[in-house]
């Protein structure tokens, strides 16, 4: 297992380099002179050429990458053209509003997805299992912005029960620390904000962890169905064990490959910008951050923005791995 | 008979698909006492697996529920008995092993986990105490180096040593009777003469009655004392295994001890029973061996024979000789 870890974490090394390739690349396959493109049409030449100085582009490819990865290495990503500062400080906030949402997304997604997926092959061909598989497809075909705007409707507008929209109360804005806003309510010990904090994201992740639920529901449902039939489930009940050590010891974790593998690429999705959710809510996440960049044609930003979605698939990647190694002793690569 | 751990009586088992109701066990009789060693033999879809999952109530259901007859083990019916009270008996006083040593371990799990939830489930142990049984059981069934062992997963044993595994965790509470379904057919020669020494010391030492499923009647002559041939979910005869091997009455026992090939004769060709095993269906008329049988008469295809008592626990099921017993006698009144 040791090994196992230390070998996939150095696999990692020949992604991130592949990583960088290509995302320096990025700037260099704009069409024409990248000075120009930040620019803009009616730059002049003298400002083109000192800008092609302080970028570096005159250089050769091969200085320019070396400097790139220098900076990266320093956690230098550039500076924004539309702000003028540091993006590497600026782009935080923005991935911690990312993961706060992406986790309790994936918990609500988890939690029932996983459940309900048991309980269905546990109850093979029941009212539960059909009403559970009816709902996931259901939740699989919906469109995320239709069901986002459906829960404001309900929720917040008709019921009040939840903000429609924000990570906080605008009025009182909270003295960030981490800028995960529940975790810093937890740490200024203010636990109003705290359920504020909650209530903020109870509606974004619902709308963005029903795909994931749906979809994980029914993998954990097969993958269940496919090993309670298998012959060690057999031997298990052979010596006497009950249903419920059945399910939850030998079925589940041998059921669980497939559904981790799905939680993983899922999270991955969620993390890698759910512009839509987060334009929908006004949830300053970092898919947002890239999408207004775009829009700006803040080519830095889009940069370092791209980078760190990878690199967040990356470590995903990593996690799962690791993962299926301390569930499954056969994995050894 | 007092001694008589297991009778089934009458055991009908029907499978509920698509195609019908079918009879996989179509009035199975026969019984095992204390300590002795019962092998029942049969072609491949004669029942004979599924006899021994219904005394488990461990058969897929749904498609398959026992439907009619009993299943006494010490004397109670354990055909009726409630999912609780099954769970208590199984591993505990019944123990079972299959045919597939290759999946029939968890793979996620260790061998000291795997065994030792046997004994949590059935004894009052704490899981250290768990453990050093464990340890002792896989050296009960001859496993070298023991303490390494335990901590393996199965993926690191051979296909014989993981069915030593399984015997280990058969034995883990001295289970009264050790239903053993094909437990060597997955195995090389030489490690099926291992875990049939095995069987046989531990059946000596212990006293475990043996149910063997087999389909090998070298097996049978192996450890058998009894004998019971099923054909097409019936019972066709009973025997000791001497008995059965050196004088088989029915048809199809004679058929299957023909197949088998002889060291002494030179024959050009194997024989073998022509024709192949009838699908089971409900509702079909006259013996099911009928269309494979040399000696077949009209007979044999109107009527279903009964079972006859040929002698001292000695049944057969077939027409030819019910002149030399005169009367047709129930299995089932005649153990009682």
């Amino acid at each position: 297992m040791f090994a196992y870890t230390i070998r996939r974490i150095l696999m990692l090394i020949p992604v991130l380099i592949g990583m960088t390739i290509i995302t320096f690349s990025i700037v260099h396959l704009i069409p024409g002179n990248p000075a120009q493109v930040i620019l803009g049409e009616n730059a002049t030449e003298e400002q083109v050429e000192a800008l092609e100085e302080s970028m570096g582009l005159n250089e050769p490819y091969i200085v320019q990458y070396g400097l790139y990865v220098k900076d990266l290495l320093q956690g230098d990503l550039g500076t924004s053209l539309k702000t003028k500062s540091e993006i590497s400080s600026e782009i935080w906030p923005y991935i911690a509003a990312t993961f706060e949402l992406t986790f309790f997304a994936m918990l609500f997604a988890v939690f029932i997805g996983v459940n309900a997926g048991i309980i269905s092959a546990w109850r093979q061909n029941s009212w539960f299992d059909f009403l559970a598989m009816l709902f996931a497809l259901v939740g699989v075909s919906m469109p995320i912005f239709w069901l986002a705007l459906m829960e404001q409707w309900l929720f917040a507008q008709e019921l009040g029960w939840f903000p429609a929209y924000g990570r906080q109360d605008s009025k009182d804005p909270i003295a960030a620390i981490t800028h995960f806003y529940v975790l810093d309510s937890f740490i200024h010990l203010d636990f109003p904000r705290v359920i504020t904090s909650l209530k903020h994201l109870v509606l974004p992740s619902i709308a963005l962890g029903t795909i994931p639920m749906a979809i994980i529901a029914r993998m954990t449902r097969s993958s269940m169905l496919e090993v309670m039939k298998s012959d060690y489930i057999r031997t298990v009940r052979a010596k006497g064990a009950g249903q419920f050590l059945v399910v939850y010891k030998h079925a589940l974790r041998n059921a669980l490959i497939p559904v981790i593998t799905v939680i993983g690429l899922q999270t991955g999705v969620l993390l890698g910008g759910a512009i839509l959710t987060e334009t929908i809510f006004s949830w300053p996440g970092i898919g947002r951050y890239v999408f207004d960049a775009i829009s700006f044609r803040d080519y830095p930003v889009i940069q370092s923005g791209i980078l760190i979605i990878a690199f967040i698939f990356v470590i995903i990647n990593l996690i799962v791995d690791l993962l299926y190694s301390a569930i499954d002793p056969r994995i050894k690569y | 008979m007092s001694d008589v751990l297991l009778e089934l009586n009458n055991l009908h088992t029907h499978f509920f698909t698509d195609d019908g109701e079918i009879p996989a066990v179509d009035g199975v009789s026969f019984h095992v006492r204390k300590g002795e060693v019962v092998g029942i033999v049969g072609e491949s879809g004669c029942g004979k697996s599924v006899t021994s999952l219904s005394i488990m109530q461990l058969i897929p259901s749904p498609p398959g529920k026992i439907v009619d007859g009993e299943i006494n083990f010490k004397g109670e019916n354990i055909a009726k008995a409630s999912k609780k009270q099954m769970r208590k008996i199984r591993g505990n006083e019944i123990a079972m092993i299959f045919q597939e040593p290759m999946t029939s371990l968890n793979p996620l799990y260790s061998i000291g986990n795997q065994i030792g939830e046997a004994i949590l489930l059935h004894e009052k142990v704490n899981k250290k105490e768990a453990r050093q049984k464990s340890i002792n059981l896989l050296k009960l069934v001859g496993i070298p180096r023991a303490e390494a062992v335990v901590d393996e997963y199965p993926h690191q044993l051979s296909g014989g040593m993981r069915q030593r595994v399984m015997i280990a965790m058969a034995m883990a509470c001295d289970p009264e009777l050790l239903i053993a379904d094909e437990p060597t057919t997955a195995l090389d020669v030489t490690i099926q003469a291992q875990i049939l020494d095995l069987m046989r010391n531990l059946n000596k030492e212990k006293e475990t009655a043996i149910l063997l499923i087999t389909h090998d009647l070298g097996v049978v002559a192996e450890i058998c004392e009894r004998v019971v041939v099923m054909y097409a979910g019936k019972v066709v005869e009973e025997g000791t295994a001497k008995e059965i091997l050196k004088d088989p009455k029915h048809p199809y026992t004679q058929g299957l001890i023909r197949s088998l090939p002889k060291i002494h004769e030179k024959e050009q060709k194997l024989y073998s029973i022509p024709g192949t095993v009838p699908k089971p269906g409900k509702g079909k008329i006259g013996c099911r061996f009928a269309p494979r049988c040399e000696y077949a008469f009209d007979r044999c295809f109107q009527e279903d024979p009964k079972l006859l008592s040929i002698g001292n626990e000695r049944y057969t099921r077939c027409f030819l000789y019910e002149e030399n017993v005169g009367s047709e006698n129930d299995h089932a009144k005649s153990n009682s």
